[in-house]
Formats: structure tokens, C-alpha cells, sequence
């Protein structure tokens, strides 16, 4: 079997080709072409993925495959390494797998854009799939770097991909600087990652951590987890998550759902060993996490555009998984981030359906009774509702509650206070579900006389996922319901073997987790019911009032940064291009522009055209390269 | 003092005054002539140095048609009158200067080679004889004899077309 | 004769040639100055050809060295041949054009 290993390169390679060729042949290659490569090349890495998938299952060890040398100078070396073992080809499969249902997708959902824009969205998701592939799959930070960089790019391309909007393309701005921020910090901690273990190879570094004091890892950790924090759009730097819905619905589903924003999950769960060495970082990220979760879960309550509803769910999830980081739960991350990828890749596909039937209307408030119009997609919004609330036999509630049982065994206020984010979470998507689908219609005749499902490469997908999302949770069954099922976490054991040995295992005694369970459980469907009830017969119209206003206006946490920063960053700007712009570095682009011109003006007086003269500065000429080769 | 030191001293003093009178001439005509005794000079040297073949060739080509060539242009433009405007004084003393600072860089050069300072030359020797010379030119050098025809060929044409009157 | 009262007397005139070409405005009498530096230095070519056959003369008196030298010169003078011929072509052009060989006059480099 280690003939498929050697074939590894393979699966950033499709992505790469899909892009090349849809990227640069975007005027030749017809529509229904540039859809099969696109899509193609992502299903070919799927199925490489999957067989990788099997041999890493049989062994336990990590597989390198090495390249080519990247960087070989003096001390430094640092290869092009790709590294397989059970996290990455984990995260391969669901990035291949979650790509290509999205892919299809695309190719009906973004139909109408004309050739030469169909072919650059396709390149794009490309570029992006390679990218991410190559983030989970480098051996070393520095590659994990690249393809983190790219996945930022790719990020912003497709956010501003209608580009003529300049909104659109304002919040991909927003969210390019927003993540460059974070990026700079990822940085940081790779040059000290450097400094201090003089290697970026994985397999070099985690051994050695032992041996570094913990200060030093503590502000290796943070500084890696501000990376996180753009990345995977967590307090402070969340907020260009819900802008970033400017993009179209699949990019959403894809990047800002389901991969690109569990990067920073996928880099913490890779570092787990320093992670576990540093408690105050993992203070520090359970704490950002489970705030920003009841934060981004306030502000969901309150929106009424449908992918912002999302899209602050994406960002409380995201909060949950580094909660789960933060307890030392990694399997329970990792768990989350793929049960978390089904769903909501799911939901907002589903959401894409909806927008589609509704000709570009986003707002819940016209919306209204489409679940006979659009069977497929009601019973499958649906699933993916029940699967975020949390309710089992659904994949969601097994994720979601082996993080909240490993924050109970951490500290019980944390559980708490999660518990309270979950029912959050139950009621903004059961009032986001009600307003859509449940009670009478509310938009326009046109729109009422127009409501029709979606094409089959559009359902199938939807299908798939909530497939998915129903039975995902079955990997990871709690030891709780029966002994050594949890099959997760004895596939993902040898990545997280360090971490497990280093820190003792809080166990919660079954009888207390019986009763979490029971106590959630009620909370969740009471709450369902109560949104459901709510919503359904009275949807809410008016603007709110009072703390929700707050709330709808999402705290106000970017008029806060458009004070705290922009502002002054701004009048700064123009207080230095008043001054030193104007006068100094003008003056000093002038000054050389006038000294190159007055100096042209004087050796112009050389040039006498008399062919004397020039014969005299020839011959001078001479003499000083004589003067120079015999005497010096 | 043997006779070929004699002759050396003469024969070097008339290349210099040869010389210097045909830079310093007013009149081009007697430029020319005065160049020509400096070709007469250098020939004379050249059978010192046992090139006899070269002393000839010298006369013939240079002394003889080369040196006409130039007397039939200037007398062709008439320009025998001594009607040369004088060069900006200063240009002509920087010119002096790069001159004669050339001569004292390179002897200067010389000076400090203790190889060449202590060759001697002996007279003898036939290298110099056209038979011998003959014999190298038409076996080694062969090929660049044969291309000094197309050169000359080139040049005759060359000569030609720009002398052309109008066109 | 030492070899270096020929290099003496090669350098000096080319440098008058040098020094004539720097200081002279008429065409011909700088292009005579040429010919003259070419002449120095087919002297001086001479001179080492003859330095080189002496020294090897001393271990074979039926030595050839130095035929390199003399055909040097030969060609040297076939090329100023060659030179001369289009050389005063371009001088009589000139006298044509401008009524006058003055070198000054031919500064149209500068325009």
C-alpha cells in the first residue's frame, strides 16, 4: 500500500491543474467545460484523499513526503514537505468531499454569470481548495503558512467576485486587512517557533517542546492563536465574517462555513502538544472562544438576513470548537469541525436554494411558508436546524456536547455559560427556519408566482449533506451511551497522544453527565418549541427596540472599531500626508527629479559635438585606465 | 660609437623633427612632405632591425602611395594656402597636455620594467628577407592574405560610392 | 642598440600623433597623424619581433621567431591602405558638402 502514499502530491495537484486551466483558458473554455474541470478536479482529490484515508487507517504513524527543498541556507532548512497522518487526511476528506458537493452546486447556482466569470469563480474555488489542501497537508509551519496565505487570498477574490459592487468589494477588503492582522501575529510566532527550536517541521518540534519553559510557549501559543483569531474570525477580529456574506452562497458555504475558517482550529489541534503546555493560553482561548460564541449567538438573534443569521452561527460555533481547544478537548474540535462542516455547509447550500427560488432576496421578513414550494430544501434545512441545535440522534449533539462535557470537567461556569449559547443557537435557527419556511408568504406576487425548487445538482448536494449531518455524529458516540465506540477518537489518538499523556483527564462521573444531558436537552427543545411557536404565527417585522436594537445592530462592535481604529488611523493619515508627504517626501522626489535635470542641463556642456573635444576625453580617458592597469 | 649607433641617433632624430615639423606645419603640402621624410626614417629603422621586406613595402605603400594619395586630395581642394583657423588656444594646450602626459606615463611605465630595460639587439638574423617572410605568408597565414583581398575589394567600393558626385 | 631607445622613440611619436590629432583642425593633417601613430607602432612591433628573434637566436641561430611580428606589420599596413582610401573619400565627401575640411564645422552631434 505505500504505492498510494507516493502518490500524496496528487491531491493539491487536481485542485492546481482545475485552476490553471480554468483560470487561463477562462475566454476558450465553454460553460458546462469549465463546470466538469472545476468540479472534476476536486472529486479526483476526493478519491485519492479516500484511499489515503485507508492506508493511514492501517498505520499510525504519520507519512512525509518529501518534494523538494524550499528554503536551504546556512542553519535553516526547511523542506516542501507533505505530511500525512489521521488529522490532515481527515481534514482532506472533508475539504475534497464538501468541496465537490459545493462545486456542483455552483455549477447551477452561479449559471447566470457569463462564461469568462463562470470560468474565474470556478479557478478561484480552485485556487482555494488547493490552497486549503496544502494548509492541512504541509509538515511544517512554513508550508501551513502558504497555504494559509492563500486561503486568505482566495478568501478575498471570491468575496469581492462581483466586484462592480463596491460594497462587496469594501467588506472583502475588510476581511483581507482583518485577516492580515491576524497573519502578522502567525508570524510572529513562526519566527519564534523558529528562533527557539531552530526548525518549522512538526515532527522535529513537538518532541522538543518539553524542553522549553513555559513563558516562551505561552507567548508562542498566543501569538499562533492570533493567527487563529483572523483566520477562524474570533473576538477581536470576527467581524469581517458576516461581511463577508457579500460573496455568493456556495463561497460562503465553502470558505466561510465549512474549511477555511476551522484553519485555525486545524493549526491549534496540529500544535496541541505546546497548547497543552501553555495553561494560560488554553485559558485565554477557552475563554476568547466561548465569548465569542454567546456573543456572535446574541447578535444571530436578532438579524434578518438570512446568511448574516448564518453567518453569526458560524462564528458562535467557531467559538464553541475553540472552547473545546481551550479545555483540551481536541478530539471533540476536530469532531465538531467536521460534524459543524456537514451541517452548515448544509444549511447555508440550503439558505443558497431559498435565495435562489427568491431571486436575490436575503431577508427573512419576505420570506415566509416556502416549505411546500421548496420540499427539498425545507426537509433539508430542517435537518441541518435540528442538527446545530443539538438534538440526538443528529451529528451536531454529539459534538456539541462532548465539548460541553469536557468544559464541565474543566470548570463548570463554562459549561453554564455554553449551555446558554447552545439554546441561543436552538432559538435563532428555529426563528430563522419558522420565518422562512413556516406561515404565509410575504413577498412579492412576482416572486410567490416564480418559487420553484432547485435544480437535481443543486439538491443532490443539499441530500448528501443531510445524510451527513444525521449520521456523522456516529463516529464519535460518547463512552457514556457505548463503550469503546467512539471510534474518532481512537482514530485521531496517536495525533493527540502527546497532549493526552501530559495533562490528566478530567472524568465526569456518568450519573453527572446523564443529568447534563437531560438538563440540556430540555432547555433545547423548550426552546425550539418556544422560537417555533413564536415565529411561525408572528414573525417579527418591525424593527426592534431596546437591547435589540443592540443586538441587531451587532452591538455596535463595528462602529466601536470605526472609532477606536479607523478613525484615528485616518486622521493620522491625514495629518502625515499634510506634513510629511507634502513637504518631506515630495520635496525629496522633486528634489532628486530637479538635481537629475540641473545636472543634465551642466553635462549637456560637454556634449560640444566638436569632434575635437571628443577626441580629447577619449584620449584623458585613456590615460587614466593606463594611470590605473600599470601603476595601481 | 659604431656606425649602427650612428645611424640609429640620425635616423631617430630625423623621424622626431620629421614629425613634429608635420603636426606644426601650416602649409599641408609640406605636411605631406614632411611625413614623408618621418616614412624614410622609419624605413631606414626597419633595415637596421633586419626587415628588409617591410623597409620596402613601407616605401612603396606609404611613402610612395599613400603619401601621393594625400597630395592629390589637398591639392584636389586646392588647400594649400595656409588658411587653417586657429583651434581655441586652451584646447590646444589640453591637447599638448594629453599628449605629452601620455609619453611621460608610458616611459614612466617603462622604467619600472627591468625586463625590457636590459634587452639588447643584436643586427643579423634573416626573418626579415621576403623569401622567408613569403613562405610563412602564403602556408600559415594564408586564409587572412586571401581576406585582405575582399577587404581591399570593400574598400574600393566603399571608396567609390562615397566619392560619387551627387546621385 | 637596447630595446628600449626604439620604445622611446615609438612612444614618442606616437604621442605626437596623439598631440597632433588633439590640436590640429584640418581633416588631412589629422588623418596624417593617424598614419603616423600606425607607423609607431609598426616600429615598435618591428623592434620586439627583432628582440624576440635575438633572444631566441642565442640557442638556434636558424631561428623563426619573430616572423609573426614583421606579418603583423604587413597586415597593419594593408588595413591603413584600405583605411586611407575611404578615409580621403569621406574627406573629399566632406570638402564637397562644406566647402572645407575643418573639423570644427562637423558638429552636428551636438544638434
Amino acid at each position: 500500500m505505500k504505492q498510494i502514499i507516493d502518490f500524496a502530491y496528487l491531491v493539491p495537484l487536481f485542485p492546481l491543474i482545475g485552476f490553471l486551466i480554468n483560470g487561463l483558458g477562462r475566454n476558450y473554455v465553454g460553460k458546462p467545460l469549465v463546470g466538469i474541470i472545476g468540479s472534476g478536479a476536486v472529486l479526483a482529490s476526493f478519491v485519492v484523499s479516500l484511499l489515503l484515508f485507508n492506508v493511514v487507517k492501517a498505520e499510525g504513524s504519520p507519512f512525509t513526503y518529501h518534494l523538494f527543498d524550499f528554503i536551504k541556507t546556512g542553519g535553516l532548512y526547511i523542506p516542501f514537505d507533505l505530511q500525512i497522518d489521521r488529522l490532515s487526511v481527515l481534514f482532506m476528506l472533508v475539504i475534497t468531499g464538501v468541496g465537490f458537493l459545493i462545486h456542483l452546486y455552483s455549477t447551477a447556482y452561479m449559471k447566470e454569470e457569463s462564461s469568462v466569470h463562470f470560468a474565474r469563480y470556478f479557478a478561484y474555488l480552485n485556487l482555494f481548495v488547493f490552497s486549503m489542501l496544502l494548509l492541512v497537508m504541509g509538515a511544517n509551519y512554513l508550508i501551513m503558512f502558504i497555504g494559509w496565505e492563500g486561503v486568505g487570498l482566495c478568501s478575498y477574490l471570491l468575496i469581492g467576485y462581483w466586484f462592480k459592487n463596491i460594497d462587496y468589494g469594501n467588506a472583502a477588503r475588510k476581511a483581507f486587512v482583518m485577516n492580515r492582522i491576524g497573519d502578522l501575529g502567525f508570524l510572529l510566532g513562526l519566527f519564534f517557533i523558529l528562533q527557539q527550536f531552530g526548525s518549522l517541521t512538526y515532527t522535529t518540534i513537538f518532541p522538543q517542546a518539553g524542553g522549553i519553559s513555559v513563558g516562551i510557549l505561552t507567548v508562542i501559543t498566543l501569538l499562533l492563536f492570533v493567527g487563529a483569531t483572523g483566520k477562524s474570525a474570533q473576538i477581536p477580529l470576527y467581524t469581517w465574517l458576516p461581511d463577508a456574506m457579500a460573496g455568493p452562497t456556495p463561497v460562503s458555504a465553502l470558505i466561510h462555513a465549512a474549511t477555511m475558517v476551522t484553519a485555525g482550529i486545524y493549526m491549534i489541534a496540529r500544535s496541541n502538544v505546546l497548547y497543552t503546555l501553555a495553561p494560560s493560553t488554553q485559558t485565554v482561548v477557552a475563554v476568547v472562544g466561548l465569548s465569542t460564541a454567546i456573543l456572535a449567538a446574541t447578535i444571530a438573534i436578532k438579524q434578518n438576513d438570512i446568511k448574516k443569521v448564518l453567518a453569526y452561527s458560524t462564528v458562535s460555533q467557531l467559538g464553541y470548537m475553540f472552547l473545546g481547544l481551550g479545555v483540551g478537548a481536541y478530539t471533540g474540535a476536530v469532531f465538531h469541525v467536521m460534524t459543524h462542516a456537514f451541517f452548515k455547509a448544509l444549511l447555508f447550500l440550503g439558505a443558497g436554494s431559498v435565495i435562489h427560488a427568491m431571486h436575490h432576496e436575503q431577508d427573512i421578513r419576505k420570506m415566509g411558508g416556502l416549505s411546500k414550494k421548496l420540499p427539498i430544501t425545507h426537509i433539508t434545512f430542517l435537518i441541518g436546524c435540528i442538527a446545530i441545535a443539538g438534538i440526538p440522534p443528529f451529528s451536531g449533539f454529539f459534538s456539541k456536547d462532548e465539548i460541553l462535557v469536557h468544559a464541565f470537567a474543566a470548570n463548570p461556569v463554562l459549561y453554564w455559560v455554553g449551555l446558554l449559547g447552545a439554546l441561543m443557537t436552538a432559538f435563532y435557527m428555529f426563528r430563522l427556519y419558522a420565518m422562512t419556511f413556516r406561515g404565509s408568504f410575504r413577498g412579492t406576487e412576482d416572486q410567490a408566482h416564480h418559487l420553484h425548487e432547485s435544480p437535481w445538482s443543486m439538491t443532490v448536494p443539499l441530500i448528501i449533506l443531510a445524510f451527513l449531518s444525521v449520521v456523522a455524529g456516529f463516529v464519535g458516540i460518547p463512552e457514556l451511551i457505548a463503550p469503546d465506540a467512539h471510534k474518532l477518537q481512537q482514530f485521531l489518538a496517536p495525533v493527540f497522544a502527546a497532549s493526552t499523556q501530559l495533562q490528566e483527564v478530567h472524568h465526569v462521573s456518568h450519573s453527572t453527565e446523564y443529568m447534563l444531558i437531560a438538563v440540556s436537552l430540555t432547555l433545547i427543545v423548550l426552546s425550539i418549541v418556544w422560537a417555533w411557536l413564536k415565529f411561525s404565527k408572528k414573525p417579527e417585522m418591525d424593527d426592534a427596540q431596546g437591547l435589540g436594537k443592540v443586538l441587531a445592530n451587532k452591538w455596535y462592535v463595528d462602529e466601536l472599531y470605526d472609532v477606536v481604529v479607523s478613525k484615528p488611523l485616518q486622521s493620522l493619515g491625514v495629518v502625515l500626508n499634510r506634513f510629511i508627504e507634502k513637504t518631506a517626501i515630495d520635496g525629496l522626489v522633486n528634489g532628486a527629479g530637479k538635481l537629475v535635470l540641473w545636472g543634465g542641463r551642466q553635462l549637456r556642456l560637454l556634449q560640444s559635438g566638436q569632434v575635437g573635444s571628443y577626441v580629447l576625453w577619449m584620449v584623458l580617458s585613456i590615460l587614466i585606465l593606463i594611470v590605473f592597469t600599470l601603476f595601481i | 660609437m659604431n656606425i649602427t649607433e650612428i645611424l640609429f641617433w640620425f635616423l631617430s632624430a630625423l623621424a622626431l623633427t620629421g614629425a613634429l615639423m608635420m603636426v606644426t606645419g601650416k602649409n599641408p603640402v609640406y605636411s605631406v612632405l614632411w611625413l614623408i621624410v618621418v616614412f624614410f626614417a622609419i624605413s631606414g629603422h626597419y633595415i637596421l632591425l633586419n626587415a628588409q621586406f617591410l623597409a620596402i613595402v613601407n616605401l612603396i605603400v606609404y611613402a610612395g602611395a599613400i603619401m601621393v594619395l594625400f597630395l592629390f586630395v589637398i591639392m584636389l581642394m586646392n588647400l594649400n594656402a595656409d588658411n587653417e583657423p586657429q583651434k581655441n588656444k586652451w584646447l590646444k594646450f589640453a591637447g599638448l597636455i594629453a599628449g605629452g602626459s601620455l609619453l611621460l606615463i608610458l616611459v614612466g611605465a617603462l622604467r619600472q620594467s627591468d625586463a625590457l630595460r636590459t634587452q639588447a639587439l643584436q643586427t643579423g638574423g634573416e626573418i626579415g628577407l621576403i623569401h622567408h617572410l613569403g613562405k610563412v605568408l602564403f602556408t600559415d597565414y594564408v586564409l587572412p592574405f586571401e581576406l585582405t583581398s575582399i577587404l581591399f575589394l570593400s574598400a574600393i567600393v566603399g571608396a567609390v560610392v562615397i566619392g560619387k558626385k551627387g546621385d | 642598440m637596447p630595446i628600449n631607445y626604439y620604445i622611446i622613440l615609438a612612444v614618442s611619436l606616437f604621442s605626437i600623433g596623439v598631440a597632433g590629432v588633439l590640436t590640429r583642425r584640418n581633416a588631412i593633417i589629422i588623418f596624417m597623424c593617424v598614419e603616423l601613430m600606425l607607423n609607431a607602432v609598426n616600429l615598435l612591433l618591428v623592434a620586439f619581433s627583432k628582440m624576440h628573434y635575438t633572444a631566441a637566436a642565442i640557442q638556434n641561430p636558424a631561428s623563426a621567431v619573430g616572423t609573426d611580428g614583421q606579418l603583423f606589420v604587413f597586415f597593419i599596413m594593408v588595413v591603413a591602405a584600405a583605411e586611407v582610401s575611404v578615409g580621403l573619400a569621406i574627406i573629399v565627401m566632406m570638402y564637397r558638402n562644406i566647402h572645407s575640411v575643418d573639423v570644427n564645422f562637423l558638429n552636428r552631434l551636438k544638434h
